[in-house]
This record gives C-alpha cells, structure tokens and sequence, in this order.
C-alpha cells in the first residue's frame, strides 16, 4: 500500500478567524446568483439557457436542435434496405443488458418464408422502458447491427405495460436504417 | 545423502524408481511427473491440469487424429552413439533432444524420459496454423448457432487462434439446415471434419450411420442414403459435437446456453440411474445432458430419456391440490386437503387401506411411505413394476429408477409382490381406501378404469392429470424429478442424489413433504417444534438409522458421483463394452 | 365580565393572527425561497410552475404566479402521503416528538413584538400576544424544549442512524445553548431590560444596537449625533461580538447548515427523522423552519431594531391614521416582516455557501471558542457599560485583567489542542 504523506496547510491569522473566507464565500455566491438571474451563467448560451441560470424550459423549449450525435435515447430495432428485421434473436443484449430490461423469445423462421435461411428470429422482443438505463450496451454488443439507441428521449406512458416496448413498436421507433453490413446476402 | 554426482549415479535413477511401479517419467512444461504407460500425451496433460486444445480427441472413443488441433513439441533423449554412456543431469534424467516438427498429442503415448511442450513458439504458431485452416469455410454464424457459448472452435479460436484471416476466397457453399434424423439437424457449413459423431455411432451406438462424402474443402458429413439418423442415442452425437454442425430439433433456438443454470441430478427413466445434468432458466428446464460417470452412464445417455421432461410444465401437470365434490375436482388448500385425506382415512379399517406406492419415488419418500404404513397399521403397500427391454446398451429391463432403494429401504426382497393381492382387493371389495403415490393405476399397476370405481376413498399424490387422478376423492399434487432433493439407489447398487433444479409448479408440493403432512395430520403430532422435520435432512437422517446399508451417509456425503451401497450382479452393456476396448488399448476410458 | 371576555378575543384573536397569519405563512414561504434561492445559486431555475391551472378551464395560458404555490402543492403531497410507522418503534414517543418540536416553535412566537401599539376600534393595542418582561429568557426556556422532539424522535426510531442523529442533536444544541444564553448578557446589560417591545423602542429613538446611526440628538446626518454618539459606538465592539456568537448559536440551535449535523445525508441517511414519513415528517420539516422564523426574528428584535425604521421615522410611521384607527403599526408590521425575509435569506446564503462542518469542529467551536467568548464579552460589555462611573485607574487595571485573561484563554486553547498529526490517505 502506497502511503502520501499529508500536511495540513499553515493558517494565517485572518485564515484562522475564518469569517474572511465565509464573506468571501457569500460574495461569489451572491455573484453567481446575479450572474444566473441575468442569464449570464457559463455556458448558459450553448445549452440554450431559458434566460435563468443554464436551464431549459422543458416542454415549451426542446433540445432536439442541439443533441449531440452520440446521443442515447431509446434502445430501438432496425429493418435494411431489403427490409429484413436484422435482429436475429441471439439474446447478446439481453445478456448483457445491465438493468435486465430486455426479454427476447426466439423462434425459427418457417422454410416459406423470403429470408428462411437466417433460419433464426424474435418471436417476440420487450423492452422494458422502466428498466432500461440507456446505457448503449445492447448497441455495443449486437453482432448483427440490429439494435440501435436513437435520439427518442421522450419516454412515457400512462401504465407498466405501456413502457415495455414489444417489436412492432421497437421497429415503429427504429425505422430502416441503411448502409450497415449485408451478412445475410446472396452469396451467403 | 551425498549430492555429488557420483553418488547420485550410484543411486537409483528416477527410471527405474519409475519402471517398478510401471511408470514413466515425462517432462511437461519444464515439469517432472510420472504417468501409467501407455497413456496417451494428451491425457498425461489434461492429469496435471496443463491446457492442450482439441476438436476431435474423446477419451470414450477412438482416435483419428485429424484435427491437428492438439499439436505439441516433442522431445526423447539422443540416441547415444556406439559404445558412449548415456548422460544423466544432476536429478537423474537425460537430456531432451527437441524435435524440430510437431506431433498430435492425441495419438501418441508418453515414453520414459520424453519431453513435452504445449507452449512456446512452434506449438503457438502451429495452432494459429490449424485455427485459420479450419475457419476457412465455418461461416459466421454465431448469432444463430445454439452451440454458440459451448462451441469449442469460438473458445479456441479466442484462446490460441491469431483472430485475422487471410483468406480472401468465397467460402464453400454446403447444405444447411438438414433434416438427418428425427430429432438431429444437420448444418454441414459448420462441421469442421472432427469424425466424433461418425465414431460414436460406430462404436458406441452400434448404428454406423454417418460418414463423410467428397475430398479437400467439399467434405460433407452425411447420413447413409436411405437411412436416418434415428438411433435412440443420436443425440449424444450433438453433445460431442464441437462446433454447432449437430445440434438437437428440441432444443433448437430454444434459449442461449450461457443462460442455463447448471444442476446435476439422476435421471429417473431406467435403473441405471443415468447422470445427467439438468440446464434450467427460471423456473423452466431447457434441456438434460448426460453427465460423465464412469461407473454409470459413461458419458452417454439415451435419447428417450433425455426428452423426457416436457411433461413437467406440460397443459396437463397437476399444480393445486383437489377435492372431489358432488364428482368435481375443486381446488383446495393444502393445509385442507391433508387433513379431508387424514380424517378419511382414520373412518376405515386399517385392513381396508392399502398403499400403492412407486419405485420411482426417492428412498427418503419411500421410507415415508413405510412410516406412514406403520401408522395407519397397515400391511398392504407395494410398488408397481414397471418391465421394458434391455437395449444391450444403456437402458436397463427395470424401468424404475429405485427398485433396488424400494428393497432396501423396505427390508424387502420383492416390494412389488403385495401388489396382485391389493389389486384382488380392490376387485372384490376389501380394500375400501386406496391411497396411491405417484402411479397412474391404469397403466403399469394393471388396474381398469372400473377397478377404480370400486374403493369408497381413493386419496393420491399426482404429477399429471390421468385416470387415477379423475378417480381419485383427492388429488395432491406432487414434484417432478428435477423440482426434488433426495436419493435413489440404481441397479448396481450405486446410491445417487438428485438434486433440486426447479421450483414445483404452481402449488405443487415436494412429495417428501405431502407424506410428512399426512404421517403428522393421522398422527396428530405439531407440525412444528425441534422433532418436526422440516428439511429433507432430517427424513434422510431418520432413513439412515433404520437402513443398515446407508449407515453414515448424508445427502451432501453422496457426492455428485454417487456411493455403492450394496452388491449387485447387475451390469451396464455400455460400461462392459467400454471397458473390454479400453483394456484392448483402442480407447483411453 | 364582559371586559375579560373581550380580552380573551383579543388574545386569541393576536395568537390566531400572529401565529397562523403571519408566522406559519413564513414557513412555506422560506422553503420556496429556500429553493428558490438555491437554484439560482447553482445556475438551476427551481419551481417556477406550479400555479392556477387555468388551461383546465379553456382559457390560454395558466397562471403561474411565480410557482409560488409550489409550498402549497408540497404540503398536500405531504398530507396525502401515507403516514407509515414501522413496526419496531416505541409508538408513543414516535407519536409525541414531531409534535414535541414544532410545538416549541411556535410558543415562542408570543413574546415576539411585531410592531408598536395600534389603535383600533379606540383601543391600543400592543401588536405582541405577550408583552412578558422576561422575553428573551422565555424563547430560551421553551425553545430548549426542541431538543426533546427531535432526541425522543432518534431514540423512539429505534433505528441507528436516527439514534446517531438524536444523540448529536442533543449534545450540539445543549452546547450551544449556553452560548445562547451567554452572548446576549451584554445586550441586556445595554438595555436594562427583559422586555423585548421596550427593547426594540429604545433602538428606534437610540439607534439599532449593530447600527447605531442615530440617537436622540439626531442622526448620522446632524452635528448633535456626532458629539453624542461615543458610547454607543464604544458599545458596538461587544454588541458586535454579541450578535456574531448568537447568529451562529441560532444556526446550531435550528440545525441549519453548516451545522446540519443531526440530519446529514451523507453519514446518517435522514437523522433523527430517518423513519417518519407524511404528516410527522412535516411537522419535523415545518418545526425546523419555524425555529429559524422565530431564530432570525429574534436576531431582528435584539439586534436590528426589530420593527423599526431608524433616522427617527419611526415616530412619524406609528402615527400615521386613517381616522380614528391608529394603524401605523401594521406598516411596522410590514418593515419587521421584510427584515425578518431579509434574514431568513441570510440563513438561506449561509446554507448554500458554507460546507457542512465536521462533528468534532462544530463541538469544539461551541466549547473552546464561543463560550470563552461570550464569557469575555461580557465582561467587556459591562466595563464599558460602567466606565462612565468608574475611576480611569480602575477602567485600566480592568482592561488589562481583560486581556490577560483572554491571553490565557487563548493560550490554553492552543495548548490543549493535540499536536498535528500527519495524515495517511
């Protein structure tokens, strides 16, 4: 075990009686207070402040404009371009999934169908919007580029059951995303 | 003890210490040991824990060596020149001359003095060699492939492959996705030529079936024409299969394997008394795998048995304890239907009850049974035979799982006998109150449905709906093999536990528990208290006083592995064919 | 008869008003001014919302007053939240504390003069519920009781960390008390009087005791006060000491920040109320907060002239009718009211600049410092107060006994103070 020697600071006097440093305290916080009536905070003008402090007015004013491309909003499903459901059930994200939000049942796709020999898909695919802490692991581990985290970061619903997401909604909110890697092509 | 080397040279050398006890010492890692001869150089490593990745190797069947996965360097003394001394080191070996190439380790036994390296450049480079030779044409199939989590080719291509292709040619197209058998889908992209599955169904399942077609990169896997991977064993070729080329139609997409909880448990099907392990997640089982034991199952089981499991949550498992009433089942409490089942059962003679009870229940059940025949002063309890046909392999003639426990624990050579005469009873009228444990009368038993109108009271612990359920006053659900704790004894004698892998469904109750319920509710005794068992502990404990032949055992002394506890002449078909090759030098065992 | 009952009105009439008009309104006002403030302080808006739905009844846009009914809308949450008592604590003390510390806070609220008298209906009266002659040492007497509530909340909990609380709680407020108690000697050796309404008149024609800008020969403006004003600035050292300690004993003895120390989040989740919820929880919330209405009018009354204007206003202001109604005294009312505001957001500052401070520092701050300090300032205070009668011999053998004693004082202080230990992180 490493061991750092520590000192207390030499105190002068006026540092001693301490009441300096409490009115010097008051003054800057009294100074923020100005500055945050004014609307003059740091950094209030790049997070669009509403005029107090560096906060936004929610629901009147969205920050939609100024969301950062890494942003992680709602955990999604993606279609491709051939309008295939890339998610191939193989329960990655749900067993990576830190706040166990995810809940997948896994079927076979029957042998009639245009994409049979993916041989493999969700039968159903939750999830549960209470639980999930956007924290873009489910993103991070897909092998298939099926699940995405998109900027939808207003989240809510008027009982339990409609903040589980089912896959007709995971794919309503993911939409086609183009351009990713077409493992499941012709030639495959 | 001098340590000069003369001295030493005087001394016994380490060969010879060795060669009395035929022995040889081989060099692993830098490392000294001593192994048996004639063990092969992959076993004397797996023995002292140093890593050597393998496809095709399996110790219960024959090598091939075509996977080349399990190269090593290997090393033998120089041969000395004519007439010159071989040289020995200052603890007695000779020096390691290293040969420059390779060897399989699978086929080749360890001889005295000989030096084996599974590190080092040459052997790292070698099995990068062969990862990216056999992942030439597997495709990219992880997402899908159940075997994805078990796949030997993923662990080992993370563990010793360069994780970069060079390639850049089309992969060979194979056939996906074939129907083999009835209960084995093929996927011959994945199939990395280990031959396991072929050798197994030659050597071990007696149907050779398999085989490979085509050279080079084309070779395929395929069933005989005109023929189907049908044996009753053919699951076990998706068990050694390394990558997902096998895999098994019931389990197929049915859960990922890293989510399955592992339980090893007995399986209940024969008396053999199989290992298995049950994988579960939640509250569901997903599949049974055999589990090695050597003096059981070896590493097999039958296909029959291992999808027999279904029927735990099935549309017709029993999960809340019922009353008829005005001739419907209604459902009660527990606590109501074990005292209506006591109450009844006080009304009659203790010459009109009679216990049917199951072999396929555990010996701490069992000895409940007799406890409970004790209190209801009653002679008349028996089990129900249960007769099939040896398959001269695995599958033992006495389908029930603990015919010999029965024996044991009810000090009796034939537990089935009183059987014909309670059916007589039942037939003409004297046996008024029939209390069945875990039968389905109308099957085994010999009883007709009409039979089974007959008694004034018919009380039983049931795991499905059936024909004694229907005509049972009270029905009382009981446990499936994978919701119990407790011990069987199979036909050898061998006494093994199961072990508990799911909860009971629904309102289900451990068996165990039913019995002590209903012995307490006859009884009277509190159903609390330092003298009420509430762990199965407690039965076992009680058990073991009374059977001479489980004197000191315990559930957790068992051991996964099992104990014999009494003799038999009983013996494995497999196990026997297994040991006649083993002794023969074709397997190592 | 009729007389006693018409003084029964009145008296129940002021407690009705001063109590539950004037200071429990102050309660939610301070906490939305409490969050208010912080918010600001951090950049932050804070409740700015809650107002008069009037987009519920079709009209455009609602009303949103500020969020001032956010207080309101918190304690309705507060009501409706389900009171639960945990199975393990002693029901009827968990029952009687909360009730113990709001209740104390609110008594002392009777002795606090809100204006001067006021004539109404043709009779004066006095705009204090009890015009006692021993004020101060009765807001003292019955605050001292807040200990009990908030010690029998920590121990009834049975529960740790609010045991810890409770156990903290008392020892500070105990200490601090005698500081209380000790700072405002000199203030009433000044006066020379208990009674809080006489003391707060002789600051309106004599000057504030820590402003003394005026006095009766005029004010900072006119030559007479200048050639008067001496003494009352001779006074102002230890009048000055004097509000320092009891400022900080006030902050102490309300558990405010910096000294929070028997509901600090950080070591002991919620102190001593750790196990209430709802209404009880309320009461412990609003008992705080009173304690520091009826702390900064306190502080107001003794040291900030209490409802006085200054400059000689106050005459003028006290006059001031409407007919036969003599109401000056409400605009007193009002100015005792914006300077009590002005303190509580004193306190508010003080919340959110200081740190908290570490157990032990706060102990020894109350001990070694503020209670030597009062000691000596009272002894300060009363040789200023009689050298006008003294010999200079006398005043000069005074003052240096005075400083010797706060030499050894100090000195003994610092001897007493274990070494510096060298810390390992």
């Amino acid at each position: 075990m490493s061991t750092i020697k520590l000192t207390r600071p030499k105190l002068d006097a006026g540092e001693k009686i301490y009441f300096g440093g409490i009115v010097k305290g008051f003054i800057l916080t009294m100074k923020h207070a100005v500055k945050s009536l004014r609307g003059k905070s740091y950094g209030a003008e790049g997070l669009a402040s509403s005029g107090l402090g560096v906060t936004m007015q929610f629901p009147e004013q969205r920050w939609d404009d100024h969301m950062p491309e890494y942003y992680r909003g709602a955990p999604t499903l993606v279609t491709d371009e051939q309008g295939r459901e890339r998610c191939v059930s193989c329960q990655l994200c749900e067993f990576i999934c830190p706040p166990k939000a995810i809940k997948i049942t896994p079927s076979e796709i029957p042998s009639d169908d245009k994409w049979a020999k993916v041989e493999k898909r969700p039968l159903e695919f939750d999830i549960d919007m209470i639980r999930c802490i956007y924290c873009g692991m489910c993103e991070e581990v897909c092998p298939e580029q099926a699940i995405y985290l998109r900027k939808d970061y207003l989240i809510t619903g008027t009982s339990r059951k409609d903040m589980v997401h089912d896959k007709k909604k995971l794919y309503e909110i993911g939409g086609t995303r183009v351009g990713l890697v077409n493992k499941w092509n012709e030639l495959k | 003890m001098s340590d000069t080397p003369s001295a030493t040279a005087e001394a016994k050398l380490p060969k010879d210490i060795a060669a009395e006890k035929g022995m040889v010492n081989v060099q692993i890692d830098g490392n000294w040991h001593q192994f048996p001869k004639g063990t092969r150089m992959i076993e004397a490593c797996r023995s002292v824990k140093v890593d050597v990745p393998y496809y095709c190797y399996h110790p219960k069947l024959t090598v091939p060596g075509n996977c080349r996965m399990c190269l090593v360097q290997m090393g033998m003394p120089p041969r000395p020149a004519p007439g010159q001394d071989p040289s020995y080191d200052e603890n007695g070996y000779q020096p390691i001359g290293w040969m420059p190439r390779p060897a399989i380790s699978c086929a080749n036994t360890v001889a005295e003095n000989m030096g084996i390296r599974t590190t080092g450049e040459l052997v790292e480079k070698c099995r990068e060699g062969v990862m990216e030779f056999l992942l030439i044409n597997h495709p990219l199939d992880c997402p899908i492939c159940d075997q994805a989590g078990e796949c030997r080719l993923q662990e080992q291509s993370v563990g010793y492959g360069r994780g970069v292709s060079r390639f850049v040619d089309m992969k060979v197209k194979k056939p996906k996705n074939v129907d083999i058998g009835p209960r084995i889908r093929l996927d011959d992209e994945r199939c990395i030529m280990c031959s396991r599955c072929i050798r197994f169904m030659d050597e071990v399942a007696g149907d050779p079936v398999l085989g490979f077609t085509q050279r080079g990169t084309h070779t395929t896997l395929t069933v005989h024409p005109d023929r189907q991977l049908d044996s009753n064993y053919s699951l076990n070729t998706a068990d050694i299969c390394p990558v997902g080329a096998l895999t098994s139609n019931d389990f197929r997409f049915q859960m990922r394997v890293w989510f399955l909880k592992e339980t090893p448990s007995i399986d209940v099907n024969c008396g053999t008394g199989t290992n298995i392990i049950i994988h579960t997640r939640g509250n569901t089982i997903h599949r049974i795998t055999p589990r090695q034991n050597d003096d059981v199952n070896s590493a097999w089981m039958p296909d029959s048995h291992r999808l027999n499991f279904h029927y735990i949550d099935g549309d017709t498992r029993l999960t809340a304890p019922l009353i008829k009433d005005g001739g419907k089942h209604l459902p009660a409490s527990w606590p109501e239907a074990i005292s209506a089942t006591a109450q009844k059962l006080k009304q009659f003679d203790p010459s009109e009850i009679a216990i049917i009870a199951s072999a396929r229940m555990t010996n701490e059940e069992l000895f409940l049974v007799r406890t409970l025949a004790g209190e209801l002063k009653t002679g008349q309890f028996a089990t129900v035979p249960r007769e099939g046909e040896n398959d001269g392999i695995l599958i033992a003639a006495d389908r029930n799982p603990n015919s010999t426990g029965a024996k044991l624990v009810w000090a009796s050579s034939d537990t089935s006998g009183p059987l014909f005469a309670i059916r007589e009873g039942v037939r003409s009228g004297s046996i008024k109150a029939l209390l069945v444990l875990g039968e389905d009368l109308t099957a085994e038993a010999g009883f007709k449905t009409e039979d089974l109108a007959k008694p004034e009271f018919i009380a039983s612990i049931q795991l499905l709906a059936g024909a004694t359920a229907e005509a049972s006053d009270i029905v009382l659900p009981g446990a499936a093999f994978a919701e119990k704790r407790g011990s069987m004894v199979n036909l050898s004698g061998r006494l093994q536990r199961l072990n508990r892998a799911v909860e009971p469904q629904g309102e289900a109750h451990d068996d165990w528990e039913i019995l002590r319920d209903l012995i307490c509710a006859i009884t009277g005794q509190p159903t609390s208290g330092p003298d009420f068992p509430f762990m199965i502990e407690d039965v076992v404990k009680a058990m073991v006083a009374s059977v001479k032949e489980f004197e000191g055992i315990t559930l957790s002394k068992i051991g996964d592995l099992g104990k014999v506890v009494t003799e038999t002449d009983y013996t494995v078909p497999l196990l026997e064919n297994e040991r006649a090759r083993a002794a023969a030098g074709i397997i190592n065992g | 008869m009729q007389e006693i009952l018409l003084n029964l009105a009145i008296i129940i009439t002021k407690v009705v008003f001063f109590t539950f008009l004037v200071v429990l309104p102050l309660v939610p006002l301070s906490v939305y001014f409490e969050r208010r403030f912080s918010a600001i302080i951090q950049d932050r808006v804070g409740p700015n919302r809650v107002g008069i739905p009037l987009t519920l009844f079709g009209f455009k846009k609602d009303f949103h007053f500020f969020g001032l009914i956010q207080p309101i809308a918190d304690g309705l949450k507060l009501f409706l939240k389900e009171d639960f008592t945990p199975e393990h604590v002693r029901k009827a003390f968990y029952w009687l504390a909360p009730a113990l510390t709001v209740v104390p806070a609110l008594i002392t609220v009777c002795v606090v003069p809100f204006g001067p008298d006021v004539t109404l209906f043709g009779r004066t009266e006095k705009l204090v519920i009890a015009d006692l002659d021993v004020g101060p040492l009765f807001v003292f007497a019955i605050s001292s009781l807040t200990v009990y509530g908030i010690t029998l909340a920590g121990w009834s909990s049975n529960s740790k960390f609010p045991f810890i609380g409770g156990v903290r709680s008392t020892a500070q407020m105990i200490s601090y008390e005698i500081c209380l108690g000790l700072s405002i000697i000199p203030v009433l050796l000044y006066f020379g009087t208990l009674n809080l309404s006489n003391i707060v008149e002789y600051q309106a024609v004599n000057g504030w005791l820590i402003l003394p800008l005026w006095n009766e020969s005029g004010s900072v403006f006119s030559a007479g006060y200048w050639q008067t004003c001496g003494p009352q600035w001779l006074f102002w050292i230890p009048a000055f000491i004097a509000f320092v300690i009891f400022t900080v004993s006030i902050f102490a003895e309300t558990n405010r920040m910096p000294f929070d120390l028997p509901e600090c989040e950080t070591e002991l989740v919620g102190g001593y109320h750790t196990e209430y919820s709802s209404m009880k929880f309320a009461m412990f919330f609003m008992g705080e907060y009173a304690a520091m209405v009826i702390g900064s009018a306190l502080i107001v009354t003794l040291f900030l002239g209490g409802w006085s204007l200054g400059f000689g206003a106050d005459a003028a202001i006290a006059n001031f009718s409407i007919g036969a109604f003599k109401i000056g005294g409400f605009i007193h009312l009002g100015i005792f009211l914006g300077k009590l505001l002005l303190f509580i957001n004193f306190f508010i500052l003080v919340r959110w600049t200081v740190p908290r401070f570490r157990y032990d520092q706060l102990m020894k701050l109350g001990w070694v410092i503020f209670f030597e300090a009062a000691l000596i300032n009272v002894f300060l205070a009363a040789l200023i107060i009689a050298a006008p009668e003294l010999k200079a011999v006398i005043i000069v053998i005074g003052f240096v006994l005075l400083v010797a004693v706060t030499a050894a004082v100090i000195w003994v202080a610092k001897v007493s103070e274990p070494p510096t230990k060298i810390l390992r992180a």
